[in-house]
């Protein structure tokens, strides 16, 4: 090789070594994914212990407190359970939608309206008070994934005819479904004039473990509810269409390549507003288990974000439904643990920086890292 | 034809000496050696993939040779980015344009200038390039958005980009492809003038004629390495070039069973369709196929063959036109029509069409049968079959890999063709509109691409094979058509390479007869 006549400026810094990143060429093994997702965590761990230990705190006892007060015993790893289901079904929500490439970030709207509908069917009232536990539950499922579904239908209907981008539109509707909430607590379902309506009859609670504290004492004040299970059923669902199903194969060839899916003759406005259905009425199905299995009401404040959180579990668990599940627990107990430390501020830093990372790691699994001394290029 | 100046000594303004590159499986470059001289327009031909933009991208800074050295003006040149090339004053204008479209004709000039230190005079500089621009007679306003101009325009702005950097060599990548005639003509006159202005051209193209037309020497790569150097134009002809550049030595010789063509499968009526930008990329072709027979279909790229292809396949809609499959009009239908109808495809691109990178070679063989039996029951998959379907075909076409739940992004060009000709030919169609499907590959994968199509035109599968490569189509096909500009030019069932070459570059077959006739006679 000649010497060069233009000197870039990168060769004018002699180092000892070159460190180089080449494009994988072979697939990287197996355990690496996983390992880069713990490293991830750990990684974000350790800043947020930094930025702990910035502001005057002793991050070490903080991450104690955020252990004892989420798993510390099984009162509170019920409670941390409660925050997980939400999120499990939004991170499904958000894992659907994602493997199409479909950027739906509108599962807090989407959240609100489940709600919304699971509450018209005994607050308008649709059925009366009475009604047995057996059809009222049903019910209430049906309209929140419903009202779930319609709030995903609209952006993918746009998305389908008009090419709306589906970021934009669901991020507004999100707000439409907030005020379109606040509009019923405030106007007509208000109860007294308070911003709430009144609590629903025992027959639309999800039954929780206490409910069954007279059988087996043990599980008194024990506040995990049905949506557990609905969640777990939702997963399973979720992974047999996306990896046992003709439309879930669908779904994966038009998120890896849309035009490979046009040239085997999938339609891909088609299924991107079934999709965004599925995805809607699964976040739907999120609000729905949020009021009637802890809330028992309409009011405002019935999610801390479940809807964004959501995000990022999908994307922590690799858009893997079971993997959601048990990112959902993790992240169940930073919400929890979290209150304990602070209202807002650390807990959501650290679930920023967790995200961060490991959006981050993922450089590893496309490229090598190759570090060469001087001259043996 | 037009006179240039040529055959006076003259001293190259660059020399590239024994350049090789190389890229993971393949050898792009291979010690190629390139020189221009001063106030030449050079064109470089060759076929895709021969190593044409690899070596300009060398030239121009964007990839870095492993090997070998560049000289401008006799000096020693080391190119790390464009930046350092536009300094020896050597510019590309790319086939992708390169422009901002919400900013004006001279924003996007002075992008990347250090130029106007502070304060952004625009008014000044629209002046100044206003007269640069009428200076090479490259009409353009330099108050326009560029998304309001033409193609024809926004390759102006480009070229004018790097002449008002200064660049004394200019590099046009297959300039002319996206062009209308009309523009290109303009676009022969611009770099006419750009020359006898002393710079000198590199002028990349497929388009036979216009490197006749326009060119003093002609350099041809083949597969990454050169078969002409230099040659001076003038005492070439076009078939002489044709040969160049499509004409490699037959390396293998194709058994060919006699096959009594069956019935009508395909007919292509009056087809006329637009292309990507908007253009007429078809204008009335006509062409028919029948069961048991190779039917080929000539044409240099960018003719309309891609876009035929799709029409008939469903991915394009045709604006007029009809096409038949079987006694049944299919025109404008969806794809999946034409899937359960059993019309295959091996799509000219394999990456971006004909596979999905990041899913598993399993996910890949069912893209055309998952929602059948035995693949999938109902809604739900049958991912045993799957897999054991997809391991069939792992052996019985002898894809090299691990195992079938690898991604396709790892596997090989050779291997990659294998899987999306598995999967096409496992349906066992009726048609096959096989588009290049040899192209990238080495001899042996070619030769084992070739006995599988003519395996296929035994069993009775009408095929419509579009190539670039003569070669090929000679071997194989019972009969061809020739397109060129969107027209069929005409059907030959000879094996005359001359009449083909001629009916390629847009001479039609009825033109061709008399002076046959006089020859013979």
């Amino acid at each position: 090789m000649a010497e060069p006549g233009v000197k870039s400026p990168l060769q004018k810094i002699r180092l000892p070594f070159s460190v180089r990143f080449e494009l994988r060429a072979t697939e990287p093994p197996k355990w690496l994914s996983p390992l880069l997702s713990f490293g991830a965590v750990v990684l974000a761990l350790l800043l947020g212990a930094i930025v702990i230990a910035l502001v005057g705190g002793d991050p070490w006892r903080s991450y104690a407190h955020i252990a004892n007060a989420s798993f510390g015993s099984l009162g509170v790893f019920s409670d941390t359970i409660v925050k997980a289901i939400p999120l499990i079904f939004v991170g499904l929500a958000c894992s659907i939608a994602f493997r199409m490439k479909l950027w739906n970030i509108g599962a807090e709207g989407q959240f609100f309206l489940g709600a919304w509908g699971a509450s018209a069917v005994v607050l308008i009232p649709l059925i009366s008070e009475d009604t047995s536990r057996w059809i009222t539950i049903p019910m209430m499922i049906i309209a929140g994934m419903a009202c779930g579904a319609l709030w995903g239908l609209i952006p993918g209907l746009l998305k389908a005819k008009f090419k709306v981008n589906e970021i934009i539109s669901t991020l507004m509707l999100n707000y439409i479904a907030v005020a379109w909430n606040n509009f019923f607590i405030f106007a007509i379902w208000t109860e007294g004039g308070f911003q709430m309506s009144k609590m629903f009859s025992k027959n639309a609670w999800l039954p929780r473990l206490t409910d069954f504290s007279k059988e087996v004492p043990a599980l008194r004040g024990l506040t995990t509810h049905f949506g557990l299970i609905l969640a777990l059923i939702a997963a399973v669902v979720v992974w047999f269409i996306l990896y046992r199903s003709r439309w879930g194969y669908e779904i994966r060839l038009i998120g890896d390549n849309p035009k490979a899916a046009n040239y085997a003759g999938i339609s891909i406005t088609r299924n991107t507003v079934l999709v965004m259905m599925l995805s809607g009425a699964l976040a739907g199905l999120a609000g729905m288990s949020e009021i009637t299995g802890v809330v028992h009401r309409l009011q405002g404040a019935i999610s801390p974000g479940y809807g964004f959180t959501g995000i990022i579990v999908a994307w922590l668990a690799k858009l893997n439904p079971f993997v959601v599940v048990f990112v959902s627990v993790l992240f169940g107990a930073l919400i929890l643990a979290g209150r304990e430390i602070q209202p807002s501020g650390i807990p959501k830093m650290i679930q920023g920086i967790i995200l961060v990372c490991l959006i981050a790691t993922d450089f590893f699994l496309r490229y090598r890292v190759r570090i060469m001394r001087r001259g043996e290029e | 034809m037009i006179e240039s100046p040529q055959n006076q000594v003259k001293e190259p303004v660059v020399q590239m000496r024994g350049i090789v590159k190389r890229f993971p499986g393949v050898l792009a470059n291979d010690h190629v050696d390139f020189s221009l001289a001063d106030g030449e327009i050079h064109a470089l031909l060759g076929e895709n993939g021969a190593g044409k933009s690899t070596l300009m991208n060398i030239l121009c800074g964007l990839y870095r040779q492993d090997a070998g050295t560049i000289l401008v003006d006799g000096r020693l040149a080391d190119f790390y980015s464009p930046k350092d090339a536009i300094k020896f004053g050597i510019g590309m204008v790319h086939q992708h344009f390169m422009l901002v479209p919400s900013q004006t004709v001279t924003e996007n000039i002075l992008l990347g200038l250090d130029k106007p230190r502070f304060r952004l005079n625009l008014r000044h500089y629209d002046q100044e390039i206003a007269q640069f621009s009428e200076r090479f007679g490259l009409k353009v306003d330099p108050s326009a958005k560029i998304w309001q101009l033409s193609v024809g325009e926004q390759q102006r702005v480009e070229i004018l980009k790097m002449l008002y950097r200064g660049a004394r060599v200019l590099i046009m990548d297959e300039p002319t492809a996206v062009l209308a005639p009309t523009e290109i003509e303009e676009l022969l006159q611009t770099m006419r003038m750009m020359v006898s202005e002393g710079r000198s051209i590199i002028f990349i193209s497929h388009k036979l004629q216009e490197v006749m037309d326009i060119s003093d020497r002609v350099t041809v790569l083949q597969r990454g390495k050169v078969t002409a150097a230099g040659l001076p134009v003038a005492g070439a002809s076009r078939q002489d070039l044709a040969r160049l550049m499509v004409g490699r030595d037959v390396i293998f010789h194709v058994e060919k069973a006699k096959v009594q063509p069956g019935e009508m499968m395909l007919e292509v009526q009056d087809i006329w369709a637009e292309n990507d930008k908007g253009l007429k990329a078809l204008r009335g072709a006509s062409l028919n196929l029948r069961a048991g027979e190779i039917v080929g279909l000539a044409g240099v790229a960018g003719n309309g063959q891609s876009e035929l292809a799709e029409v008939i396949t469903g991915l394009r809609k045709s604006t007029r036109g009809k096409v038949i499959l079987h006694g049944v009009e299919i025109t404008n239908q969806p794809v999946s029509t034409g899937i359960r109808a059993g019309v295959s495809h091996i799509p000219e691109d394999r990456t971006h069409v004909g596979t999905a990178p990041n899913l598993s070679i399993t996910d890949n063989v069912i893209m055309k049968s998952y929602n059948r039996e035995p693949l999938s029951h109902g809604w739900v998959l049958n991912m045993f079959a799957a897999d054991r379907f997809a391991k069939g075909l792992k052996d019985q076409y002898e894809i090299v890999v691990p195992s079938t739940s690898t991604p396709v992004r790892l596997l090989s060009g050779g291997n990659l063709q294998r899987v999306i000709l598995a999967r096409e030919i496992s349906s066992q169609p009726a048609i096959m509109i096989a588009v290049q499907p040899t192209r990238g590959l080495d001899v042996g994968a070619i030769e084992g691409v070739q006995k599988l199509l003519l395996a296929q035109r035994e069993a009775g599968a009408a095929i419509l094979l579009i190539s670039e490569e003569l070669e090929e189509l000679l071997a194989l096909s019972d009969r061809i058509y020739v397109i060129y500009g969107g027209e069929i030019m005409g059907e030959t069932a000879d094996q005359d390479i001359d009449r083909l070459g001629m009916m390629m570059t847009g001479t039609r077959m009825e033109d061709l007869a008399k002076p046959e006739e006089v020859n013979h006679g």
